[in-house]
């Protein structure tokens, strides 16, 4: 394995979950910034962000639209974070069906957060100004993206284990012949 | 293409159980804008005067503001139209939060709702798909906790709730109409909504609103939000300051009796602020507004309820009792759905009524003697209408007249049937004389707002105000400049203020810009983010209506003499046009009257305050004037003494 590494920027959102007042301004942008022409249509359920929020309990989460997933998580976790209870989803960024959050209305595809590329920072940031979102740049140093041949060795392993090497043969050959 | 606006209103008929998407006309928009302005051309064309306002035949009109959806912060008021029960009168109530927004991504302006329900329902609005629905499982239930429970029933927790209380249920004229962090409290719009048996509304919406000028409009809108966030003059200052003195030795305690001027002090500052910080969990905004005016109030043993502004003290005040009471009292009246200005000031009202002997222990059995117990006591008979309570609930003016024994001296506080803020002065002030005679809100805080309270005493000072002070027109600079402590504006200016301070709130009651954001917030410091010369272009750019400042002047005066005719054509006139007697301690009829005389004028109104023909067809109400002269209110010559003529 190689002992180079490779610098990144990383565009990272730090949500501070006191200082949100629920306005949903980041909403408000953020469904601006991606309709077409720019900021000529708003909708909230359109937005890349919502903020997830549950104002008898006290919970406001401001939350970015991640990855699509084909399949929600078997089963939950919840927490218990100063006396107030979250759930997972509470957290987590998938357009996932298991909720409507993070897809287009009409169509039902999921959305996903581009982090407004070609602005200084995300839309959503530069309008919340009580500062419950705030932006950064950072530099990461990456280990080369070689690929790590002892994960995949373990990867396929547990897949010959668990279907025979017949099967996991024939699927890689197939998948070449896609490439 | 409808820019700003979706162009369809929601019709729900309660009696007939039907529900329609109904297109508007673009030209109304132009004339009123939207909001208030229009729900009172649809109240003045629907319902007749003599139509009892809890009978079927009342609407009630829930209105989003011209500009809610847009990107334009703050625009996030709803407004509540119709005829109230408490005065006979019209009535525009409005709510922040996210109702308003919400019902026009759900693709309507307004829901407008007739009759009668034969059982309590709900209404159900997701975009196309409205229904009405049972809500017998809702009886009795909190505002707040019936929220909740249609958030879970409809698996919808994006969900935007008006709900009513017990209070509505029971028709109680305190009633309000609680959405969220906000609720639509004046004038028993609450009572209104209960006696359609309509419980809550619950509205989900994920439609476009097109804005018409895309790139501009953004460009305005990006740069408000820092605005907004840094004008320390605007949201609600006192939401964040802990010294309550302006209020609590100012303002007068009991049934708006006692000034005790030295209540405050840092003993008691310290106390309250160690409370404030056991119970207050959350400072919370409304939508798209980076202030935080409302705070989440947790208090043992109370479902989670929202606070602003001076509740967080009228109950303390009008039961002479420390700030624990408050919070606890505030936690069964927003579940009841009541509201917070005049309930406390009809228990106080029954609490010296018991003292002076014309209420006795027949009417209050079992009555405790400290004055808390004694309000949750009388609260709990007025939210049921039970005994005495029945009587009370019609408030002070009703209840007054309705006891008798002498108990109309101690309705001391109200101006057309209203309970006026607490508050008793020295010497008359004519623009607030003015605004309190005249305003068809008849509630201060929803008048005043452009022009200072009282003059500046240090001229540096004034000078410095005035020179920052762009939301003003040129000649109000000149009458500020020149206003003295002890002193009197001239007539004309006291005329001028009370018109342009209501011009700004029926501009904001039009497009839904909180009153926080401008039509309140110009008098202290001068510097609202929102005003008449950058309004215009904001209307333009997200709404295509081209206007400059004089434009959206007529249609504020548009709108205002509509609501005038409403008032009007149900009989109000210049008889009823007064303060509360003891407002102010030093009064000069003479001086007051020739005011009001000058405001009639300035405003084209005959002698007794009805808008002359002229008047209303200039501003294209034309179809006022004809049904003035039909029923005799004006005659079609023209005939009636104006203000000037018998000036």
């Amino acid at each position: 394995m190689s002992d180079q590494s490779k610098k990144k920027i990383v565009r990272e959102i730090k949500v501070d979950l006191d200082k949100c007042i629920g306005c949903r301004a980041c909403e408000v942008a953020c469904s601006g910034f991606h309709a077409s022409p720019k900021y000529s249509s708003f909708n909230p359920s359109r937005s890349r962000i919502r903020v997830v929020q549950d104002l008898v309990n006290d919970v406001y989460v401001p939350l970015r639209a991640g990855e699509y997933t084909a399949a929600e998580c078997t089963g939950r976790q919840t927490f218990k974070i100063h006396g107030k209870q979250y759930s997972e989803c509470n957290f987590c960024p998938a357009s996932c069906p298991s909720r409507e959050l993070f897809k287009e209305p009409d169509s039902g595809l999921p959305l996903k957060c581009d982090m407004c590329a070609d602005e200084k920072m995300p839309m959503c940031v530069e309008v919340c100004r009580p500062g419950a979102l705030t932006y950064e740049e950072r530099e990461e140093e990456r280990a080369d993206e070689e690929p790590a041949l002892g994960e995949v060795e373990t990867g396929l392993k547990s897949l010959v284990h668990k279907y025979g090497a017949q099967k996991v043969m024939d699927t890689i050959a197939r998948l070449s012949q896609n490439d | 293409m409808r820019y700003a606006e979706t162009g369809f209103n929601l019709e729900v008929d309660l009696s007939q159980g039907s529900v329609k998407r109904v297109p508007t006309d673009p030209k109304l928009t132009e004339l009123h804008l939207g909001g208030q302005g229009t729900a009172a051309r649809i109240l003045w064309d629907r319902v007749p005067p003599e139509t009892d306002p809890l009978s079927p035949d009342n609407l009630l009109i829930f209105s989003t503001g011209l500009l809610h959806g847009t990107p334009v912060p703050g625009a996030n008021r709803t407004s509540v139209s119709t005829f109230s029960p408490l005065t006979g009168l019209y009535v525009n109530s409005l709510m922040g939060g996210w109702f308003g927004p919400e019902l026009k991504f759900a693709g309507y302006d307004k829901i407008i709702i007739s009759g009668e329900a034969p059982g309590l329902v709900y209404l159900y609005i997701n975009n196309d798909r409205v229904e009405i629905r049972d809500a017998s499982h809702l009886q009795g239930k909190g505002c707040q906790e019936t929220a909740t429970l249609l958030q879970k029933e409809l698996k919808e927790p994006k969900l935007q709730v008006a709900a009513i209380g017990l209070a509505g249920e029971n028709r109680v004229f305190q009633a309000t109409i609680e959405h969220a962090n906000s609720s639509a409290s004046r004038h028993g719009v609450g009572a209104v909504m209960g006696a359609k048996r309509l419980k809550a509304i619950a509205v989900r919406g994920t439609k476009d609103v097109y804005v018409a000028r895309a790139a501009e409009l953004w460009k305005t809108c990006r740069g408000k939000y820092q605005e907004i966030y840094d004008n320390k003059n605007c949201g609600d200052p006192m939401a964040h300051d802990h010294n309550e003195s302006f209020h609590v030795d100012n303002f007068a305690w009991g049934n708006a009796r006692t000034r005790r001027k030295d209540y405050w002090n840092k003993e008691r500052e310290e106390q309250w602020v160690g409370l404030w910080k056991e119970v207050r969990s959350r400072d919370s905004g409304c939508y798209n507004c980076p202030k935080d005016c409302h705070y989440t109030i947790s208090y043992p043993g109370r479902h989670t309820y929202f606070l602003k502004c001076f509740n967080k003290l009228t109950y303390s005040m009008a039961a002479f009792e420390e700030i624990d009471f408050n919070y606890n009292i505030l936690g069964l009246t927003s579940a009841y759905g009541m509201d917070g200005f005049s309930t406390p000031q009809v228990l106080a009202f029954a609490v010296e009524l018991y003292e002076a002997g014309i209420l006795t222990n027949e009417d209050l059995p079992d009555f405790p003697a400290d004055g808390a117990a004694r309000f949750f006591y009388l609260l709990d008979k007025v939210v049921r209408r039970e005994g005495i309570g029945d009587v009370l609930a019609d408030g002070v003016y009703r209840a007054a007249r309705r006891i008798g024994k002498g108990a109309e001296e101690y309705d001391h506080n109200t101006t057309k049937k209203v309970e006026q803020v607490p508050l008793k002065l020295g010497v008359v002030n004519y623009p607030f004389f003015l605004m309190y005679c005249t305003g068809e809100k008849m509630n201060i805080t929803q008048i005043e707002g452009s022009f200072p309270q009282a003059p500046i005493a240090d001229p540096e000072k004034r000078r410095k105000f005035v020179e920052n002070w762009s939301a003003a027109p040129e000649r109000f600079k000149k009458w500020l400049l020149e206003w003295e402590p002890r002193k009197h504006m001239p007539i004309e200016a006291s005329v001028n203020v009370c018109d342009w301070n209501e011009a700004m709130h029926y501009v904001d009651d039009a497009i839904g810009t909180c009153a926080w954001l401008s039509s309140f917030r110009g008098q202290f410091g001068g510097s609202p983010p929102y005003h008449l010369f950058n309004l215009p272009e904001i209307i333009a750019l997200a709404a295509g209506i081209e206007l400059d400042s004089d434009g959206l002047l007529e249609v504020s005066r548009r709108n205002r003499n509509l609501v005038r005719a409403l008032n009007i054509r149900r009989g109000l006139r210049r008889d009823v046009e007064k303060p509360p007697e003891d407002h102010w301690k030093i009064r000069d009829p003479e001086m007051e009257q020739k005011h009001l005389d000058a405001y009639y004028e300035f405003k084209g109104w005959t002698n007794d305050g009805v808008p002359t023909r002229e008047t209303l067809d200039r501003l294209k109400l034309e179809f006022v004037s004809e049904e003035f002269i039909r029923r005799g209110i004006l005659t079609a010559g023209g005939g009636e003494e104006t203000a000037a003529e018998r000036a």
